[in-house]
Formats: structure tokens, C-alpha cells, sequence
């Protein structure tokens, strides 16, 4: 299992590499620069060099690119040109708020895919089952920042339930942060949810139909225990993939929403990055968002393996 | 008079059937036989004849859908398994009658070691504990010949062979000492050599327990060498019932003349003799004899009129016109 994890990290490296030559030069594919967006309306020529020479963009690409990538290996992000902040320090203060985000989106789809998806399967073609389809259509099909902003319309403003935006720290209390986090945790995981529910219904299905499930209550089981013991362990095994894929672009996902809800996590952070130009901010960005892919990638392979005896890492 | 002891099953008038897209399917269609303790009967027949049907039935692990539907009497003990609550046939799934399935492959549990499939046993039907189910189920390994159980009571089914699986199955069938053991052609998934330990197996089984078995099979060399009665069926009835001695020397269906006729010999070189044609679809039988069409003593009167099973001696039944009526001749 140790070497499994240690050839996985290892195979990661040049998909790594890959990215970050792509984030850097698509970064650089955007009109303006660091420095055009520095000086903005007071921009002259002859400050833009100063500048320029300053954060060393008057090199040419390919240096630039080997200065940074060393750096990178190195464990140094490079310096935020908006805030003068070490990249690496900005982004781990604001990785709890994007994990808390999307935790509480997993969290929420889990709740609702797993028992809908295999009550579904087991009322197939009834009223329960249509319903459950179109959840799962309806999920699917409603973009996120639409579900977000009709909540914050009824139950912010219309309801006065929850607070419509803003952030506020764990250690500020409890409720209080989670009150923030409820609403952007449902408009981000009703998409996974959604899929989710879809694959676990269909996987479902298929286990209902294995020779096992009519072994296992041939020997007397009680149905529930068919169903939760016997059956959704089995179904689970297609489903844990398609929820680490899910988890993977909800870090993607949480830029919209992250904007919509004013939440100062990692996706905010990215937008911010692009309309300022903050090369170095952006890069790393990408680069930390790349790398947490590959590592819920190999979480979810290790999961995998515990829910799934027949894989055996070695 | 000595008193007549109840039957360990008797199986009246069964009949099962699927609505489907295309109409009413019966699989099984007016089956009766019984099975007393320590007997072991043989069901015979093709794929699709109805006799994994027949089992499912039995034990109702069919006719819980809206589509499906379960007539008749199966009386277990003398009690009808077929007016039963849910739960009270829960009770007696797995601890009065045990299933084997066909393929050993896909009947254990592949996320759960074999041990605790087994284990679940007497938990659920003993409130055993965890501990002693364990024990309980290394026992039952050791039982069906598996070496070293404690070692493989501890692993997955994908880690044992094919043979060593229904081993485990039997096992997990046996933990819960049943009176009555459907085993639902246990031998077909697997090799020659591993049929025959199986089957001697299922034969200790028997005259350990004294338990009455059900053995489907479409292998009459597998009923020949362990079943005491034979029930051959076709398209969903039972066209032949005899003893196995009896059936094998004196065959009086049509049918079971020609499953006879196609079996192998040794030493002869004569080519086999099929029957013709194929089972008849479910879906369309017409209101005659289903093997009319393969036949070859069709009549006018089979086309038209359905057999039923007569006493054609005491324990010899067949549902043929040409064997009813000769008999009828006979009694004139």
C-alpha cells in the first residue's frame, strides 16, 4: 500500500510539471499584464519598465518560467504583486474556508444521493423513483450560481433565515459560521448530489439483479439488512469514483459561488488573481488546485481499496 | 393401520407466473411433488423448463413484485410457506430450508470474507455472537473440506477457487441445519472432478442430517448416481415422476425417452440422438401438449388437449396422451 502511494505522488509529478507550464503561459496569454494592471488609468512607460524590471518581466518568457518553476520546487510560490504577500501564505488562508465549502457540499450530496438513489432502485418505476429522477435531472440541469441566488432571494431577504453573505470564522462560533456555509454548500452540492444519486440508484440496480443479493436472503436476512448491509457496500464501489471526480471540480465550482456568497476561500481568490493579473498568485493558484485534484484522486483510490477487496494496492 | 407421516414438502399445484410486456408467462404451471425426510428428489430438465423457478418459489423469493404471482400450497411441515408473513418466512429461509445456488461464482458476497458470510448464519437465526459465529463458521468450513479454515474463514471469496466457493456456499447452507436443502444445480459451474466431491459431499450431508434435498439438474448422470425420485419437466409442468430406477429402465414420456436417448455411452459410436426443435416459448403455447411440436408420436388429440399427470403406476406418472391412454386400454 506505502509504495502504491509513494509510485502514485511520484506519477503526479510530470502531470504537475504539465500544468504548471500551461497555467503559466495561458496566464500570460491575457491581454495586459501585472504591471498595466498595477498602474491602471496612471500608466505611463517609463514607471511600467521600472516596474516590470522589478518583478523580473522584462526577461524573456522561457527565463522567466525557469526562474519561477525553481522557485516552485523549492516550495516558494513567489510574491502576490497585489499584496505584496507570500503566495503560499495567502492561499493557506483561504484553503479552510474552500475545504469547510466543500465539505459541507459532499456532506449535504452524500445525505441525499445515497438513501434517495437506493430508495429509487428499490421503488423502481414508481412515484419515488420518477421523483427521484427529476431531482436528479433538476440537479443536474440548474446551474449553481442560479440555485444560489434564488436562495439568497428567499431565504435571506424574503425569510431572513440566513445571512445572505459574508464570512464568518469558526472562532467566531460555530453556528454562526456554519449559518454562512449552509447556503453555499447546498448550491454547490446539489450537482453532486444529483450525479451521485443517479450512480448510485443504477449501481444499485445492478447489485439488486447480483446472484449474491438472493443468496443473502435466501439465508434469511432481513430485507433491511439485504439492503444496506449486503447491497450498498457493493453499490458503493462505482460511486465513490464518481464522487472523488465530483469533489475534484467542486474546487472549480467554488469560484462562482465562492463570489456569489462573498467567501473569501481559494476560488475567490483566483478571480481576484485574473482581474488584477497577479501572475504569481494565479499560478500558484492553479498549481495548488491541480495538486489537491491529484490528491483527492488518490484518496479516492485508497478508498477504494478499503470498501473493495478485491483491489489490493501493492 | 401405521399413522402416515407428514411429508417434509409438499408442493401442490404450484404455479408461477410473470406478467410481462408481451403478456402472462408461466414459468411453472401446476406442479405437485413431495419430498420426505432424508429423500433426496431430482428435477430435471432444459433451461428455462422452470425448475431454478420452482426452488425460487419455494423459499418466495419470487412472487414479492406485483408482477409476479405464486399459487398453489407449499406445505413445509404441513404449514403453507406461501401464506406466510415476510417475516415469519425469514425465519425459515436459511435455518429450516437452504439454498445452494448454481454458479458458485456469484453467489457469495464479494465485499465480505467468506467466513462472515457464513458467520451471518447463526447470528441471525441463533443470536449467536459475533465470536461464536465465528467459531461456528471455521467448524462448517472444516465440514465441507475446505484445509485450513481459520485461514480462509479470514478471506474473500475472489481468493478461493471455483470448486473451494461452493464449498463455502454449502457451507453457509448447512450453518443453519437445515431440515430441507434446495440445491439449484451445484454442480454445473464446475469441473468433473470437483462435481463428484460435491455431490459425495451433499450425499454425507444427507445421511448425516437426515435431511430431505431438492436437487435441480439438467444432468441425468448427476440424478442417476444420488437421487432417490426424479421429476423430469418441460415448458413449466412435470411430465415424468418415478423412482430413478424406474425412470431410467422403463422412460415413458417422449421426452424423457429423448433425454435419455442423447446421453453419451461408453463405448458406443452411434451418433447421438437429439430431440428435435427447441423448447417452446413460454410466451405462445398452444392449448395442447408443449412438446407436440418435437414429438415423435404426436397425435391429433395432443395439438388440441393438455395431458395431465395420471398415475400410471403408483409412483410412475406421466402426462402423455399416448401412455394415458394405452394405460387406459390396458385397465379396460
Amino acid at each position: 500500500m506505502f509504495t502504491y502511494i509513494l509510485r502514485r505522488l511520484l506519477i503526479a509529478i510530470p502531470v504537475l510539471f504539465g500544468i504548471s507550464v500551461l497555467a503559466f503561459f495561458m496566464v500570460r496569454l491575457v491581454p495586459g499584464d501585472t504591471v498595466t494592471a498595477m498602474l491602471g488609468t496612471n500608466y505611463n512607460e517609463a514607471q511600467a519598465e521600472i516596474l516590470r524590471q522589478k518583478y523580473g518581466l522584462d526577461q524573456s518568457i522561457i527565463v522567466q518560467y525557469g526562474l519561477w518553476i525553481m522557485n516552485v520546487v523549492k516550495g516558494d510560490l513567489g510574491i502576490s504583486s497585489l499584496t505584496n504577500e507570500p503566495v503560499f501564505d495567502i492561499l493557506l488562508t483561504r484553503l479552510p474556508i474552500t475545504l469547510e465549502l466543500s465539505f459541507i457540499s459532499i456532506l449535504f450530496a452524500l445525505l441525499i444521493a445515497i438513501p434517495l438513489g437506493t430508495i429509487a432502485a428499490l421503488k423502481r418505476n414508481t412515484p419515488v423513483d420518477y421523483g427521484a429522477s427529476f431531482f436528479g435531472m433538476f440537479g443536474i440541469s440548474v446551474p449553481n450560481f442560479w440555485l444560489g441566488t434564488l436562495m439568497i432571494l428567499y431565504l435571506s431577504l424574503h425569510l431572513s433565515w440566513l445571512p445572505s453573505s459574508g464570512f464568518v470564522p469558526l472562532s467566531d462560533g460555530v453556528w454562526a459560521n456554519i449559518k454562512t456555509m449552509i447556503m453555499p454548500g447546498i448550491a454547490l452540492g446539489t450537482s453532486v448530489g444529483a450525479v451521485t444519486m443517479r450512480m448510485t440508484r443504477s449501481s444499485m440496480l445492478e447489485v439488486l439483479g447480483e446472484e449474491y443479493m438472493k443468496m443473502a436472503k435466501a439465508k434469511g436476512v432481513t430485507n433491511s439488512r439485504l439492503i444496506w448491509k449486503h447491497g450498498l457496500r457493493n453499490a458503493l464501489v462505482p460511486v465513490v469514483t464518481v464522487l472523488g471526480i465530483q469533489a475534484g471540480y467542486l474546487l472549480g465550482g467554488s469560484i462562482i459561488i465562492e463570489q456569489i456568497f462573498s467567501l473569501p476561500g481559494i476560488g475567490q481568490l483566483a478571480l481576484q488573481a485574473i482581474s488584477n493579473r497577479d501572475y504569481s498568485l494565479l499560478q500558484g493558484t492553479i498549481l495548488f488546485i491541480a495538486s489537491a485534484f491529484v490528491l483527492i484522486n488518490l484518496a479516492v483510490d485508497i478508498i477504494y481499496a478499503l470498501i473493495n477487496p478485491k483491489i489490493r494496492y501493492s | 393401520m401405521p399413522e402416515v407421516k407428514k411429508p417434509l414438502l409438499e408442493v401442490k399445484s404450484l404455479t408461477t407466473s410473470f406478467r410481462t410486456d408481451r403478456g402472462l408467462v408461466r414459468a411453472v404451471d401446476n406442479v405437485s411433488f413431495t419430498i420426505d425426510h432424508g429423500q433426496i428428489l431430482g428435477i430435471v430438465g432444459e433451461s428455462g423448463s422452470g425448475k431454478s423457478m420452482t426452488s425460487q418459489s419455494i423459499l418466495r423469493l419470487i412472487g414479492s413484485r406485483k408482477s409476479e404471482q405464486v399459487n398453489g400450497e407449499v406445505l413445509f411441515e404441513g404449514q403453507d410457506l406461501l401464506k406466510l408473513q415476510e417475516r415469519q418466512m425469514q425465519k425459515i429461509r436459511g435455518k429450516e430450508i437452504s439454498l445452494i445456488a448454481q454458479d458458485p461464482m456469484t453467489s457469495l458476497n464479494p465485499v465480505y470474507t467468506v467466513g462472515n458470510q457464513i458467520a451471518e448464519v447463526p447470528m441471525i437465526h441463533e443470536g449467536f455472537s459475533k465470536k461464536n459465529a465465528w467459531s461456528k463458521a471455521i467448524e462448517m468450513i472444516k465440514r465441507v473440506g475446505i484445509p485450513s479454515a481459520e485461514v480462509r474463514a479470514a478471506q474473500y471469496p475472489h481468493e478461493f477457487s471455483g470448486g473451494m466457493r461452493q464449498r463455502g456456499v454449502i457451507a453457509m447452507a448447512l450453518a443453519g441445519n437445515p431440515k430441507l436443502l434446495i440445491a439449484d444445480e451445484p454442480t454445473t459451474a464446475l469441473d468433473v472432478t470437483i462435481q463428484s466431491q460435491i455431490l459425495e459431499l451433499i450425499l454425507d450431508l444427507r445421511n448425516e442430517t437426515g435431511a430431505g434435498i431438492m436437487l435441480i439438474t439438467h444432468d441425468l448422470g448427476v440424478v442417476a448416481e444420488i437421487c432417490d425420485q426424479v421429476a423430469v419437466m418441460y415448458a413449466g409442468k412435470i411430465v415424468e415422476k418415478a423412482s430413478v430406477a424406474e425412470l431410467f429402465s422403463n422412460p415413458k414420456h417422449p421426452y424423457t425417452q429423448g433425454l435419455l436417448a442423447s446421453l453419451p455411452k461408453l463405448g458406443d459410436k452411434t451418433r447421438l440422438t437429439p430431440i428435435p426443435g427447441q423448447p417452446p416459448n413460454l410466451h405462445h403455447l398452444s392449448s395442447g401438449c408443449a412438446f407436440a411440436d418435437r414429438c415423435p408420436f404426436v397425435m391429433d388429440k395432443c395439438r388440441s388437449v393438455q395431458p395431465a399427470l395420471k398415475k400410471e403406476q403408483t409412483e410412475h406418472q406421466v402426462a402423455c396422451h399416448l401412455v394415458n391412454e394405452e394405460g387406459g386400454d390396458e385397465n379396460q
